[in-house]
Protein backbone atom coordinates (compact mmCIF):
# COMPACT_ATOMS: atom_id res chain seq x y z
CA UNK A 1 0.00 0.00 0.00
CA UNK A 2 2.59 2.54 1.14
CA UNK A 3 6.30 2.13 0.50
CA UNK A 4 8.78 4.78 1.55
CA UNK A 5 12.28 4.18 0.17
CA UNK A 6 15.43 5.98 1.28
CA UNK A 7 13.51 9.19 1.98
CA UNK A 8 15.68 12.11 3.02
CA UNK A 9 14.57 15.64 3.76
CA UNK A 10 16.40 18.77 4.82
CA UNK A 11 15.36 22.08 6.29
CA UNK A 12 16.53 25.34 4.78
CA UNK A 13 20.22 25.68 5.48
CA UNK A 14 20.86 21.96 4.96
CA UNK A 15 19.88 20.68 8.39
CA UNK A 16 18.86 17.04 7.95
CA UNK A 17 15.30 16.31 9.03
CA UNK A 18 15.00 12.77 7.67
CA UNK A 19 17.90 10.48 6.73
CA UNK A 20 17.29 7.59 4.34
CA UNK A 21 14.03 6.49 5.92
CA UNK A 22 12.50 3.30 4.51
CA UNK A 23 9.30 1.67 5.67
CA UNK A 24 6.24 0.02 4.25
CA UNK A 25 2.65 -0.28 5.40
CA UNK A 26 0.41 -3.03 4.07
CA UNK A 27 -3.31 -2.54 3.38
CA UNK A 28 -5.26 -2.59 6.63
CA UNK A 29 -2.10 -2.52 8.76
CA UNK A 30 -1.30 -0.10 11.58
CA UNK A 31 2.32 0.99 11.54
CA UNK A 32 3.65 3.00 14.48
CA UNK A 33 6.27 5.75 14.22
CA UNK A 34 7.85 6.26 17.64
CA UNK A 35 10.51 8.64 18.84
CA UNK A 36 11.10 11.70 20.98
CA UNK A 37 10.21 15.22 19.85
CA UNK A 38 12.21 16.27 16.83
CA UNK A 39 12.98 12.71 15.76
CA UNK A 40 11.20 13.35 12.45
CA UNK A 41 8.20 11.10 13.01
CA UNK A 42 5.63 13.77 12.13
CA UNK A 43 7.69 14.80 9.10
CA UNK A 44 7.26 11.34 7.58
CA UNK A 45 3.48 11.63 7.90
CA UNK A 46 3.53 15.13 6.47
CA UNK A 47 5.71 14.06 3.56
CA UNK A 48 3.20 11.33 2.70
CA UNK A 49 0.32 13.84 2.83
CA UNK A 50 2.26 16.46 0.89
CA UNK A 51 2.02 19.09 3.63
CA UNK A 52 5.64 19.50 4.68
CA UNK A 53 6.43 22.96 6.10
CA UNK A 54 7.67 25.46 3.50
CA UNK A 55 11.16 25.36 4.95
CA UNK A 56 11.55 21.58 4.54
CA UNK A 57 12.45 20.01 1.19
CA UNK A 58 12.71 16.36 0.21
CA UNK A 59 16.25 15.77 -1.03
CA UNK A 60 16.18 12.10 -1.98
CA UNK A 61 14.06 8.97 -1.96
CA UNK A 62 10.62 7.91 -3.10
CA UNK A 63 7.14 7.55 -1.66
CA UNK A 64 5.00 4.98 -3.47
CA UNK A 65 1.35 4.87 -2.55
CA UNK A 66 -1.18 2.57 -4.16
CA UNK A 67 1.11 2.03 -7.14
CA UNK A 68 1.88 5.71 -7.78
CA UNK A 69 5.04 7.66 -7.07
CA UNK A 70 3.66 10.54 -4.99
CA UNK A 71 6.74 12.74 -5.30
CA UNK A 72 6.79 12.63 -9.11
CA UNK A 73 3.18 13.72 -9.65
CA UNK A 74 1.99 17.09 -10.94
CA UNK A 75 0.14 19.20 -8.33
CA UNK A 76 -3.29 18.28 -9.72
CA UNK A 77 -2.44 14.58 -9.98
CA UNK A 78 -1.04 14.80 -6.46
CA UNK A 79 -4.35 16.23 -5.25
CA UNK A 80 -6.13 13.37 -7.02
CA UNK A 81 -3.93 10.79 -5.29
CA UNK A 82 -4.57 12.60 -2.00
CA UNK A 83 -8.20 11.51 -2.13
CA UNK A 84 -7.17 8.12 -0.81
CA UNK A 85 -5.29 9.71 2.10
CA UNK A 86 -6.58 11.38 5.23
CA UNK A 87 -5.18 13.02 8.34
CA UNK A 88 -6.16 12.78 11.97
CA UNK A 89 -4.26 15.73 13.45
CA UNK A 90 -2.69 16.27 16.81
CA UNK A 91 -4.51 19.38 17.95
CA UNK A 92 -8.25 18.99 17.36
CA UNK A 93 -8.88 22.69 18.01
CA UNK A 94 -6.59 24.22 15.43
CA UNK A 95 -7.53 21.53 12.92
CA UNK A 96 -11.08 22.86 12.71
CA UNK A 97 -11.84 26.21 11.14
CA UNK A 98 -13.15 28.39 14.01
CA UNK A 99 -15.52 30.44 11.88
CA UNK A 100 -17.40 27.61 10.18
CA UNK A 101 -19.95 25.17 11.53
CA UNK A 102 -19.05 21.48 11.79
CA UNK A 103 -21.59 20.56 9.10
CA UNK A 104 -20.02 22.91 6.54
CA UNK A 105 -16.52 21.66 7.27
CA UNK A 106 -17.45 17.98 7.05
CA UNK A 107 -19.64 18.24 3.97
CA UNK A 108 -17.09 20.36 2.09
CA UNK A 109 -14.55 17.56 2.26
CA UNK A 110 -17.15 14.89 1.46
CA UNK A 111 -18.53 16.73 -1.54
CA UNK A 112 -15.07 17.40 -2.85
CA UNK A 113 -13.66 13.93 -2.33
CA UNK A 114 -16.63 11.69 -2.97
CA UNK A 115 -18.51 13.99 -5.35
CA UNK A 116 -21.65 13.82 -3.20
CA UNK A 117 -24.60 16.20 -3.42
CA UNK A 118 -25.16 18.55 -0.50
CA UNK A 119 -27.93 16.38 0.94
CA UNK A 120 -25.98 13.14 0.51
CA UNK A 121 -22.90 14.68 2.12
CA UNK A 122 -25.00 15.83 5.07
CA UNK A 123 -26.44 12.33 5.45
CA UNK A 124 -22.98 10.76 5.24
CA UNK A 125 -21.63 13.19 7.85
CA UNK A 126 -24.47 12.32 10.19
CA UNK A 127 -23.93 8.60 9.64
CA UNK A 128 -20.21 8.94 10.43
CA UNK A 129 -20.90 10.97 13.57
CA UNK A 130 -23.15 8.11 14.70
CA UNK A 131 -20.33 5.70 13.96
CA UNK A 132 -17.85 7.63 16.14
CA UNK A 133 -20.43 7.38 18.94
CA UNK A 134 -20.89 11.10 19.41
CA UNK A 135 -23.94 12.15 21.39
CA UNK A 136 -26.65 14.15 19.59
CA UNK A 137 -24.97 14.16 16.18
CA UNK A 138 -27.56 16.48 14.56
CA UNK A 139 -26.87 19.02 17.26
CA UNK A 140 -23.09 18.71 16.84
CA UNK A 141 -23.37 19.39 13.10
CA UNK A 142 -24.85 22.81 13.86
CA UNK A 143 -22.14 23.78 16.35
CA UNK A 144 -18.97 25.82 15.94
CA UNK A 145 -15.71 24.06 16.92
CA UNK A 146 -15.20 26.10 20.09
CA UNK A 147 -18.58 24.92 21.39
CA UNK A 148 -17.37 21.30 21.50
CA UNK A 149 -15.07 19.57 23.99
CA UNK A 150 -11.63 18.34 22.93
CA UNK A 151 -12.77 14.74 22.79
CA UNK A 152 -15.80 15.65 20.66
CA UNK A 153 -13.64 17.67 18.26
CA UNK A 154 -11.30 14.73 17.86
CA UNK A 155 -14.29 12.47 17.20
CA UNK A 156 -15.48 14.89 14.52
CA UNK A 157 -12.04 14.82 12.89
CA UNK A 158 -11.91 11.03 13.05
CA UNK A 159 -15.38 10.87 11.52
CA UNK A 160 -14.28 13.22 8.72
CA UNK A 161 -11.13 11.21 8.06
CA UNK A 162 -12.97 7.87 7.82
CA UNK A 163 -15.99 9.33 6.00
CA UNK A 164 -13.98 9.71 2.79
CA UNK A 165 -13.13 5.98 2.76
CA UNK A 166 -9.38 6.56 2.46
CA UNK A 167 -6.94 3.69 1.99
CA UNK A 168 -4.41 5.19 4.37
CA UNK A 169 -4.84 7.51 7.34
CA UNK A 170 -1.97 9.40 8.92
CA UNK A 171 -2.75 9.79 12.61
CA UNK A 172 -0.37 12.45 13.95
CA UNK A 173 -0.33 12.02 17.74
CA UNK A 174 -4.13 11.96 17.78
CA UNK A 175 -4.37 11.47 21.55
CA UNK A 176 -1.61 13.75 22.80
CA UNK A 177 -3.81 16.83 23.31
CA UNK A 178 -6.50 14.90 25.20
CA UNK A 179 -6.76 13.87 28.82
CA UNK A 180 -6.10 10.28 29.78
CA UNK A 181 -9.64 8.91 30.00
CA UNK A 182 -10.58 10.46 26.66
CA UNK A 183 -7.32 9.17 25.16
CA UNK A 184 -8.36 5.63 25.85
CA UNK A 185 -11.77 6.05 24.21
CA UNK A 186 -10.32 7.78 21.15
CA UNK A 187 -7.67 5.10 20.75
CA UNK A 188 -10.27 2.34 20.92
CA UNK A 189 -12.41 4.26 18.43
CA UNK A 190 -9.58 4.57 15.92
CA UNK A 191 -8.74 0.89 16.29
CA UNK A 192 -12.37 -0.21 15.84
CA UNK A 193 -12.94 1.98 12.79
CA UNK A 194 -9.61 0.98 11.30
CA UNK A 195 -10.58 -2.69 11.61
CA UNK A 196 -14.13 -2.35 10.34
CA UNK A 197 -13.09 -0.16 7.38
CA UNK A 198 -9.85 -2.12 6.76
CA UNK A 199 -7.90 1.15 6.58
CA UNK A 200 -4.12 1.27 6.81
CA UNK A 201 -2.87 3.72 9.45
CA UNK A 202 0.47 5.41 9.89
CA UNK A 203 0.32 6.11 13.61
CA UNK A 204 2.71 8.81 14.87
CA UNK A 205 3.19 8.83 18.64
CA UNK A 206 5.76 9.17 21.39
CA UNK A 207 3.78 6.91 23.70
CA UNK A 208 4.93 3.29 23.71
CA UNK A 209 1.84 2.27 25.63
CA UNK A 210 -0.29 3.49 22.73
CA UNK A 211 1.93 1.61 20.30
CA UNK A 212 1.41 -1.64 22.18
CA UNK A 213 -2.37 -1.21 22.06
CA UNK A 214 -2.92 -0.35 18.43
CA UNK A 215 0.08 -1.00 16.16
CA UNK A 216 1.03 -4.13 14.25
CA UNK A 217 4.57 -3.04 13.47
CA UNK A 218 6.75 -0.18 14.62
CA UNK A 219 9.58 2.02 13.38
CA UNK A 220 11.67 3.66 16.10
CA UNK A 221 13.18 6.99 15.01
CA UNK A 222 16.05 9.00 16.38
CA UNK A 223 17.43 12.14 14.78
CA UNK A 224 15.61 11.49 11.51
CA UNK A 225 16.88 7.92 11.19
CA UNK A 226 15.11 4.63 11.76
CA UNK A 227 17.09 2.75 14.39
CA UNK A 228 14.81 -0.24 14.70
CA UNK A 229 11.88 -1.68 12.79
CA UNK A 230 9.96 -4.76 13.87
CA UNK A 231 6.55 -6.26 14.67
CA UNK A 232 5.19 -4.73 17.85
CA UNK A 233 5.47 -7.91 19.97
CA UNK A 234 9.17 -8.24 19.15
CA UNK A 235 9.88 -4.61 20.00
CA UNK A 236 8.18 -4.87 23.35
CA UNK A 237 9.63 -8.23 24.34
CA UNK A 238 13.13 -7.98 22.86
CA UNK A 239 14.05 -4.41 21.98
CA UNK A 240 17.21 -4.85 19.92
CA UNK A 241 18.54 -1.32 19.85
CA UNK A 242 19.89 0.48 22.90
CA UNK A 243 17.79 3.55 22.05
CA UNK A 244 14.56 1.53 22.02
CA UNK A 245 15.47 0.12 25.43
CA UNK A 246 16.13 3.65 26.65
CA UNK A 247 12.69 4.72 25.39
CA UNK A 248 11.06 1.89 27.31
CA UNK A 249 13.04 2.75 30.41
CA UNK A 250 11.80 6.34 30.12
CA UNK A 251 8.14 5.30 30.07
CA UNK A 252 6.61 6.05 33.47
CA UNK A 253 5.53 2.93 35.33
CA UNK A 254 2.94 3.21 38.04
CA UNK A 255 3.71 -0.17 39.63
CA UNK A 256 7.12 0.79 40.92
CA UNK A 257 8.82 3.96 42.14
CA UNK A 258 10.91 5.99 39.70
CA UNK A 259 14.60 4.99 39.66
CA UNK B 1 -29.38 35.00 13.43
CA UNK B 2 -31.89 36.67 15.71
CA UNK B 3 -29.79 35.59 18.65
CA UNK B 4 -26.69 37.15 17.08
CA UNK B 5 -28.65 40.38 16.62
CA UNK B 6 -29.71 40.47 20.26
CA UNK B 7 -26.14 39.90 21.38
CA UNK B 8 -24.95 42.79 19.22
CA UNK B 9 -27.57 45.05 20.78
CA UNK B 10 -26.26 44.27 24.26
CA UNK B 11 -22.92 45.88 23.40
CA UNK B 12 -23.12 49.60 24.16
CA UNK B 13 -20.42 50.47 21.63
CA UNK B 14 -22.36 48.83 18.85
CA UNK B 15 -25.58 50.54 19.96
CA UNK B 16 -24.15 54.05 20.40
CA UNK B 17 -21.88 53.86 17.35
CA UNK B 18 -24.63 52.33 15.26
CA UNK B 19 -27.08 55.04 16.35
CA UNK B 20 -24.67 57.84 15.41
CA UNK B 21 -23.90 56.26 12.04
CA UNK B 22 -27.59 55.60 11.43
CA UNK B 23 -28.43 59.23 12.25
CA UNK B 24 -25.91 60.49 9.68
CA UNK B 25 -27.18 57.98 7.11
CA UNK B 26 -30.77 59.11 7.66
CA UNK B 27 -29.77 62.77 7.46
CA UNK B 28 -28.09 62.08 4.13
CA UNK B 29 -31.02 60.10 2.74
CA UNK B 30 -33.73 62.49 3.93
CA UNK B 31 -31.84 65.76 3.43
CA UNK B 32 -34.51 67.35 1.18
CA UNK B 33 -37.19 66.60 3.79
CA UNK B 34 -35.22 67.40 6.94
CA UNK B 35 -33.44 70.56 5.91
CA UNK B 36 -35.56 73.65 6.70
CA UNK B 37 -33.87 75.77 4.01
CA UNK B 38 -32.16 75.29 0.66
CA UNK B 39 -28.48 74.95 1.63
CA UNK B 40 -27.48 77.36 -1.15
CA UNK B 41 -30.11 80.03 -0.41
CA UNK B 42 -28.43 83.23 0.63
CA UNK B 43 -30.17 85.73 2.88
CA UNK B 44 -27.92 88.78 2.90
CA UNK B 45 -30.17 90.49 5.44
CA UNK B 46 -29.38 87.79 7.99
CA UNK B 47 -25.61 87.34 7.76
CA UNK B 48 -23.94 85.53 10.67
CA UNK B 49 -27.23 85.35 12.54
CA UNK B 50 -26.75 83.58 15.89
CA UNK B 51 -28.62 80.34 16.63
CA UNK B 52 -32.17 81.01 17.74
CA UNK B 53 -34.79 78.50 18.75
CA UNK B 54 -38.08 80.30 18.20
CA UNK B 55 -40.55 78.74 15.84
CA UNK B 56 -41.29 80.53 12.64
CA UNK B 57 -40.50 80.80 8.96
CA UNK B 58 -37.34 82.85 9.51
CA UNK B 59 -35.84 80.79 12.36
CA UNK B 60 -32.28 79.56 11.99
CA UNK B 61 -31.85 76.91 14.68
CA UNK B 62 -28.06 76.85 14.33
CA UNK B 63 -27.62 80.33 12.94
CA UNK B 64 -26.35 81.40 9.51
CA UNK B 65 -22.98 81.82 7.85
CA UNK B 66 -21.40 84.92 6.33
CA UNK B 67 -23.64 84.71 3.26
CA UNK B 68 -26.78 84.20 5.37
CA UNK B 69 -27.10 80.50 4.52
CA UNK B 70 -28.80 78.29 7.13
CA UNK B 71 -26.13 76.29 9.03
CA UNK B 72 -28.44 73.42 10.00
CA UNK B 73 -29.49 72.88 6.40
CA UNK B 74 -25.90 72.96 5.21
CA UNK B 75 -24.88 70.43 7.88
CA UNK B 76 -27.70 68.10 6.82
CA UNK B 77 -26.85 68.38 3.13
CA UNK B 78 -23.15 68.08 3.94
CA UNK B 79 -23.78 64.64 5.42
CA UNK B 80 -24.51 63.41 1.87
CA UNK B 81 -20.91 64.04 0.89
CA UNK B 82 -19.60 62.54 4.11
CA UNK B 83 -21.71 59.40 3.69
CA UNK B 84 -20.83 59.01 0.00
CA UNK B 85 -17.14 59.26 0.76
CA UNK B 86 -17.37 56.97 3.80
CA UNK B 87 -19.23 54.23 1.92
CA UNK B 88 -17.66 54.38 -1.54
CA UNK B 89 -14.07 55.10 -0.48
CA UNK B 90 -14.35 52.71 2.47
CA UNK B 91 -15.64 49.79 0.40
CA UNK B 92 -13.23 50.32 -2.49
CA UNK B 93 -10.29 50.62 -0.11
CA UNK B 94 -11.39 47.47 1.69
CA UNK B 95 -11.73 45.49 -1.55
CA UNK B 96 -8.35 46.53 -2.94
CA UNK B 97 -6.42 46.18 0.31
CA UNK B 98 -8.04 42.88 1.31
CA UNK B 99 -7.49 41.31 -2.11
CA UNK B 100 -3.81 42.26 -2.19
CA UNK B 101 -3.32 41.27 1.47
CA UNK B 102 -4.86 37.85 0.84
CA UNK B 103 -2.68 37.27 -2.21
CA UNK B 104 0.49 38.32 -0.41
CA UNK B 105 -0.25 36.34 2.73
CA UNK B 106 -1.56 33.19 1.07
CA UNK B 107 0.80 32.70 -1.83
CA UNK B 108 3.90 34.23 -0.25
CA UNK B 109 7.08 34.18 -2.30
CA UNK B 110 7.41 36.71 -5.07
CA UNK B 111 3.85 38.03 -4.86
CA UNK B 112 4.34 38.72 -1.16
CA UNK B 113 7.73 40.36 -1.71
CA UNK B 114 6.32 42.66 -4.39
CA UNK B 115 3.18 43.66 -2.50
CA UNK B 116 4.95 44.09 0.83
CA UNK B 117 7.66 46.34 -0.62
CA UNK B 118 4.93 48.39 -2.31
CA UNK B 119 3.20 48.79 1.05
CA UNK B 120 6.48 49.84 2.68
CA UNK B 121 7.15 52.48 0.03
CA UNK B 122 3.54 53.70 0.16
CA UNK B 123 3.54 54.06 3.92
CA UNK B 124 6.68 56.17 3.90
CA UNK B 125 4.79 59.07 2.27
CA UNK B 126 3.00 61.48 4.60
CA UNK B 127 -0.63 60.60 3.81
CA UNK B 128 -2.22 64.05 3.88
CA UNK B 129 0.50 65.50 1.68
CA UNK B 130 0.11 62.59 -0.73
CA UNK B 131 -3.64 63.17 -0.82
CA UNK B 132 -3.19 66.85 -1.60
CA UNK B 133 -0.71 66.08 -4.38
CA UNK B 134 -3.01 63.40 -5.82
CA UNK B 135 -6.06 65.63 -5.85
CA UNK B 136 -4.03 68.47 -7.30
CA UNK B 137 -2.99 66.13 -10.12
CA UNK B 138 -6.43 64.57 -10.66
CA UNK B 139 -8.31 67.84 -10.36
CA UNK B 140 -10.70 68.74 -7.58
CA UNK B 141 -14.02 67.03 -7.09
CA UNK B 142 -15.59 64.23 -5.12
CA UNK B 143 -14.34 61.50 -7.45
CA UNK B 144 -10.72 62.62 -7.07
CA UNK B 145 -11.12 62.67 -3.29
CA UNK B 146 -12.38 59.08 -3.33
CA UNK B 147 -9.60 57.94 -5.67
CA UNK B 148 -7.03 59.64 -3.44
CA UNK B 149 -8.37 57.91 -0.31
CA UNK B 150 -8.37 54.49 -1.98
CA UNK B 151 -4.89 54.92 -3.43
CA UNK B 152 -3.47 56.00 -0.09
CA UNK B 153 -5.32 53.86 2.42
CA UNK B 154 -5.34 50.38 0.82
CA UNK B 155 -2.07 49.68 2.64
CA UNK B 156 -3.90 49.81 5.96
CA UNK B 157 -6.05 46.83 4.94
CA UNK B 158 -3.28 45.09 3.07
CA UNK B 159 -0.97 44.94 6.08
CA UNK B 160 -3.49 43.68 8.56
CA UNK B 161 -5.11 41.18 6.19
CA UNK B 162 -1.71 39.86 5.09
CA UNK B 163 -0.65 39.27 8.69
CA UNK B 164 -3.91 37.52 9.51
CA UNK B 165 -3.70 35.39 6.35
CA UNK B 166 -0.17 34.33 7.26
CA UNK B 167 -1.46 33.27 10.66
CA UNK B 168 -4.37 31.38 9.13
CA UNK B 169 -2.14 29.61 6.63
CA UNK B 170 -0.16 28.01 9.45
CA UNK B 171 -3.27 26.55 11.06
CA UNK B 172 -3.78 22.81 10.93
CA UNK B 173 -7.10 23.08 9.14
CA UNK B 174 -5.34 24.55 6.12
CA UNK B 175 -2.96 21.58 6.15
CA UNK B 176 -5.95 19.28 6.51
CA UNK B 177 -7.62 20.95 3.51
CA UNK B 178 -4.43 20.63 1.44
CA UNK B 179 -4.13 16.98 2.45
CA UNK B 180 -7.78 16.51 1.51
CA UNK B 181 -6.88 17.63 -2.00
CA UNK B 182 -8.65 21.00 -2.07
CA UNK B 183 -7.14 23.43 -4.56
CA UNK B 184 -5.68 26.79 -3.54
CA UNK B 185 -8.73 28.71 -4.73
CA UNK B 186 -11.15 26.60 -2.69
CA UNK B 187 -8.92 26.93 0.38
CA UNK B 188 -8.66 30.69 -0.02
CA UNK B 189 -12.43 31.12 -0.38
CA UNK B 190 -13.75 28.59 2.10
CA UNK B 191 -11.08 28.29 4.76
CA UNK B 192 -9.18 31.60 4.85
CA UNK B 193 -11.71 34.23 3.79
CA UNK B 194 -14.37 33.44 6.43
CA UNK B 195 -11.72 34.02 9.09
CA UNK B 196 -10.64 37.30 7.52
CA UNK B 197 -14.11 38.78 6.99
CA UNK B 198 -14.85 39.94 10.56
CA UNK B 199 -11.50 41.70 10.64
CA UNK B 200 -12.12 43.32 7.25
CA UNK B 201 -15.54 44.50 8.41
CA UNK B 202 -14.07 46.12 11.51
CA UNK B 203 -11.36 47.79 9.45
CA UNK B 204 -14.03 48.98 7.03
CA UNK B 205 -15.92 50.88 9.71
CA UNK B 206 -12.69 52.45 10.94
CA UNK B 207 -11.75 53.31 7.36
CA UNK B 208 -15.16 54.94 6.83
CA UNK B 209 -14.39 57.27 9.74
CA UNK B 210 -10.96 58.05 8.33
CA UNK B 211 -12.42 58.74 4.89
CA UNK B 212 -14.82 61.30 6.39
CA UNK B 213 -11.90 63.09 8.06
CA UNK B 214 -9.77 63.04 4.92
CA UNK B 215 -12.61 64.49 2.87
CA UNK B 216 -13.04 67.21 5.49
CA UNK B 217 -9.30 67.95 5.36
CA UNK B 218 -9.36 68.22 1.59
CA UNK B 219 -12.48 70.42 1.74
CA UNK B 220 -10.73 72.55 4.36
CA UNK B 221 -7.86 73.24 1.97
CA UNK B 222 -10.36 73.74 -0.85
CA UNK B 223 -9.47 70.62 -2.83
CA UNK B 224 -12.75 68.75 -2.58
CA UNK B 225 -16.03 69.84 -4.14
CA UNK B 226 -16.70 73.50 -4.96
CA UNK B 227 -16.79 75.80 -1.96
CA UNK B 228 -20.44 76.66 -2.61
CA UNK B 229 -21.73 73.17 -2.14
CA UNK B 230 -22.22 72.24 1.51
CA UNK B 231 -19.48 70.08 3.00
CA UNK B 232 -18.38 69.85 6.62
CA UNK B 233 -14.72 70.53 5.84
CA UNK B 234 -15.67 73.59 3.83
CA UNK B 235 -17.84 74.87 6.67
CA UNK B 236 -14.98 74.41 9.13
CA UNK B 237 -12.70 76.36 6.81
CA UNK B 238 -15.25 79.14 6.50
CA UNK B 239 -16.03 79.14 10.22
CA UNK B 240 -12.34 79.46 11.08
CA UNK B 241 -12.26 82.92 9.47
CA UNK B 242 -15.19 84.25 11.47
CA UNK B 243 -14.65 82.27 14.67
CA UNK B 244 -14.75 85.44 16.85
CA UNK B 245 -17.97 86.79 15.37
CA UNK B 246 -19.78 83.47 14.78
CA UNK B 247 -18.30 80.61 16.84
CA UNK B 248 -21.38 78.44 16.16
CA UNK B 249 -20.33 77.97 12.55
CA UNK B 250 -17.02 76.29 13.39
CA UNK B 251 -18.25 74.42 16.44
CA UNK B 252 -21.38 72.96 14.85
CA UNK B 253 -19.47 71.59 11.86
CA UNK B 254 -16.73 70.21 14.07
CA UNK B 255 -19.17 68.57 16.46
CA UNK B 256 -20.99 66.85 13.61
CA UNK B 257 -17.71 65.61 12.14
CA UNK B 258 -16.57 64.42 15.56
CA UNK B 259 -19.83 62.59 16.25
CA UNK B 260 -19.73 60.85 12.87
CA UNK B 261 -16.15 59.62 13.20
CA UNK B 262 -16.76 58.63 16.81
CA UNK B 263 -19.81 56.68 15.66
CA UNK B 264 -17.82 54.73 13.06
CA UNK B 265 -15.00 54.01 15.50
CA UNK B 266 -17.32 52.85 18.30
CA UNK B 267 -19.17 50.63 15.85
CA UNK B 268 -15.89 49.13 14.67
CA UNK B 269 -14.67 48.53 18.22
CA UNK B 270 -17.94 46.95 19.25
CA UNK B 271 -18.12 44.72 16.17
CA UNK B 272 -14.56 43.58 16.72
CA UNK B 273 -15.47 42.22 20.13
CA UNK B 274 -18.70 40.64 18.95
CA UNK B 275 -17.73 39.12 15.60
CA UNK B 276 -14.87 36.92 16.70
CA UNK B 277 -16.45 33.46 16.95
CA UNK B 278 -13.96 32.35 19.59
CA UNK B 279 -13.98 35.46 21.80
CA UNK B 280 -17.72 35.90 22.05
Amino acid sequence: MLQIAQLSAAARGGVGVLRAVSLSVAAGEVHGLVGTSGAGKSMIGRAVLGILPDAVRITAGRIRFDGRDLLGLSPSARRQAGRDLALIPQDPLSALNPSRRIAAQMTDVLRHRLGLSAAAAQARALEMLHEVRIREPDNVLRRYPHELSGGMRQRVLIATAFACRPKLIVADEPTTALDVTVQKQILRLIRDLQRSHATAVLFVTHDLGVVAKICGSVSVLRGGEIVEQAPVADIINHPAHAYTRALFAATPRYDRPPP
Amino acid sequence: MAEAGRRLLRNWRVVLGGALVLAVLLAALLAPVLAPYDPLDQDLSAQLAPPDWHFGADAHALGTDSLGRDVLSRLIWGSRIAVTVAVVAGVLTALLGTALGLLAGFFGGRADALISRLVDIWSSFPPVLLAIILVALLGTGLRSVIVAIVVIDWTRFCRVVRAETLKQRRMDYIDAAVAAGLGPRAILWREVLPNILPLALVLLTLEAGIAVVVEAILSFVGLSISSDAPSWGGMIAEGRGVVHEAPWLLSCAMLVLLATVLGFNLLGDGLKAELDPVLR
